[in-house]
């Protein structure tokens, strides 16, 4: 196996967390009826990181929570997505609320979909965007597009996107292996 | 990261054939069915393409309710089938019954039955997956870990080298088997109590402790698990009379009040208060035989889910 290339590094990778905090200000503002969650796994990573410095930035109060989707994929039974489930934290009402989902790599637009149908039992929210790092174009498979996205990278089908976090793997990257 | 993992066994037959690594998946997987039975919209869609038939050759109402509504919060279809409305009375074999049902296309069977073994008879003859709802006296899996998911709640998360005391008819308790297996599995000092009339002669083989004494056997313990008499399995007298029972065996108020330390209570319920058990200590602060009820439907989600899960769908199954 080839070893993987690392498309964007831990300098780089910092500056996009703080474009897409500023990008965020600049749409919503105070945050006075917004809240972030991040769908497990790596898009809580994601969304702890904007969290943390969004309250760095001055919005304390931004409410912050973690949706879990394993239980409302698809495709659990075709051995392709996780059958593990990991806790959903949502101590708040999203009813009537600007949801900023948010999740590290965009590809077939699956697990948005799914995340969109598992927030519904949370209430229904006045209006949801995605946020996401990575956005891999041209793959998608369904009618699913991001608000806000840190990088957009054209890949091959073999081709696989990982997004490593200093907390977890000691280096903020994003790899690119091919399979 | 948590890895994902699969259940070693395509069926639920019981505890003895589960893995240890087994057991912790399930109650893993159950916490977080229990957040999902909490949410406002108590549904999740992971099963909307399983059929599961609830075949119940026994009475049942706690089991049959469990898993009627976990299969429904997990958007399974149901078949329920009581033995005592259907063509069984007319002599048609468990097989035939069996068969009938799954050319309706069904996936999953849960199966209560008075004979000890139907279920692995079943599993080597048809091709759905197979859950224990309790076979005769033998094993009531899906009771011993709901019962283990509640114990751990209750003793803040770990049950390793935590004394817990099965208390009672364990002669004829499907539960007390199946718990002493669960227990063993999840580290667990497991001790059995009652008269020597309604405890197995050579129980001790199988690792546990053997008291006849009540009171000392509740001042060891941590959690006391408390069984009924069942009236209704007993051909034979085995105690003199449930009065005598309770005023020995039974977990009366003035015997918990006499103890030095709190003791969780439990009982797999239905609670025959006044025999086992005092309807002071099954209702008090330290009894957490409701949260059993609440815990057994996300634990029984947590089973259905985890085998589904074995299960290819029509669309990845080899041709």
């Amino acid at each position: 196996m080839p070893s993987p290339s690392i498309i964007h590094d831990s300098a780089r990778f910092g500056l996009t967390i703080e474009r897409l905090c500023r990008h965020l200000i600049e749409e919503h503002g105070d945050f006075a009826n917004t809240c972030l969650i991040g769908i497990q796994t790596g898009g809580v990573q994601l969304a702890e990181r904007l969290h943390q410095r969004l309250q760095q930035l001055g919005h304390p109060s931004l409410p912050y929570g973690k949706l879990d989707i394993t239980f409302y994929r698809d495709d659990f039974r075709t051995a392709k997505g996780p059958l593990t489930p990991h806790e959903t934290e949502i101590d708040f009402l999203v009813e009537d609320k600007r949801v900023i989902l948010v999740d590290d790599v965009l590809y077939s637009g699956r697990t948005t979909v799914s995340a969109l149908t598992a927030l519904n039992h949370y209430g229904r929210p006045a209006q949801v965007e995605l946020l996401v790092l990575v956005d891999r174009r041209f793959r998608r498979t369904l009618p699913i597009r991001a608000d806000y996205r840190g990088i957009s990278v054209d890949t091959l089908h073999d081709e696989y996107v990982e997004v490593q976090w200093q907390e977890l793997d000691g280096a903020d990257q994003i790899l690119l292996k091919r399979s | 990261m948590a890895t994902d993992q699969q259940l070693s066994v395509p069926h639920v037959l019981g505890i003895k054939y589960l893995e240890a690594a087994d057991v912790e998946l399930i109650l893993d997987t159950a916490r977080e069915f229990k957040e999902v039975i909490n949410r406002p919209i108590k549904k999740v869609p992971s099963l909307r393409d399983i059929t599961v038939a609830n075949l119940f050759f026994e009475n049942s109402t706690r089991t049959r309710i469990s898993f009627e509504l976990a299969e429904k919060r997990l958007s399974a279809d149901t078949v329920n089938f009581s033995a005592a409305s259907s063509s069984v009375k007319k002599g048609e074999t468990l097989l035939d019954t069996v068969n009938n049902i799954l050319a309706m296309k069904v996936d999953m069977v849960v199966m209560r039955h008075p004979a000890p073994g139907a279920h692995h008879f079943l599993a080597s003859k048809i091709d759905a997956s197979i859950i224990n709802a309790g076979d005769g006296t033998h094993e009531h899996p899906t009771q011993a870990l709901l019962d283990a998911y509640s114990m751990r709640d209750a003793v803040g998360g770990d049950l390793r080298g935590k004394r817990i005391c099965i208390f009672g008819d364990i002669k004829h308790s499907r539960v007390a088997l199946s718990n002493i297996f669960c227990l063993q599995k999840l580290g667990a000092k497991v001790r059995v109590c009652g008269p020597p009339t309604l405890i197995p002669k050579h129980i001790g083989s199988l690792g546990v402790e053997v008291s006849y004494n009540v009171d000392e056997s509740l001042a060891w313990c941590d959690v006391a698990n408390v069984l009924r008499i069942q009236l209704e399995r007993q051909d034979t007298k085995f105690i003199p009379s449930l009065r005598e029972y309770n005023r020995y065996f039974g977990l009366t108020r003035e015997r918990v009040d006499r103890l030095e330390k709190p003791v969780v209570i439990m009982h797999p319920g239905p609670i025959n208060r006044g025999v086992e058990i005092d309807t002071a200590v099954a209702d008090s602060e330290h009894s957490i035989i409701l949260e059993q009820v609440e815990n057994g439907v996300a634990v029984r989600m947590a089973v259905l889910y985890l085998l589904a899960a074995r299960r290819k769908t029509a669309a990845v199954k080899p041709a």
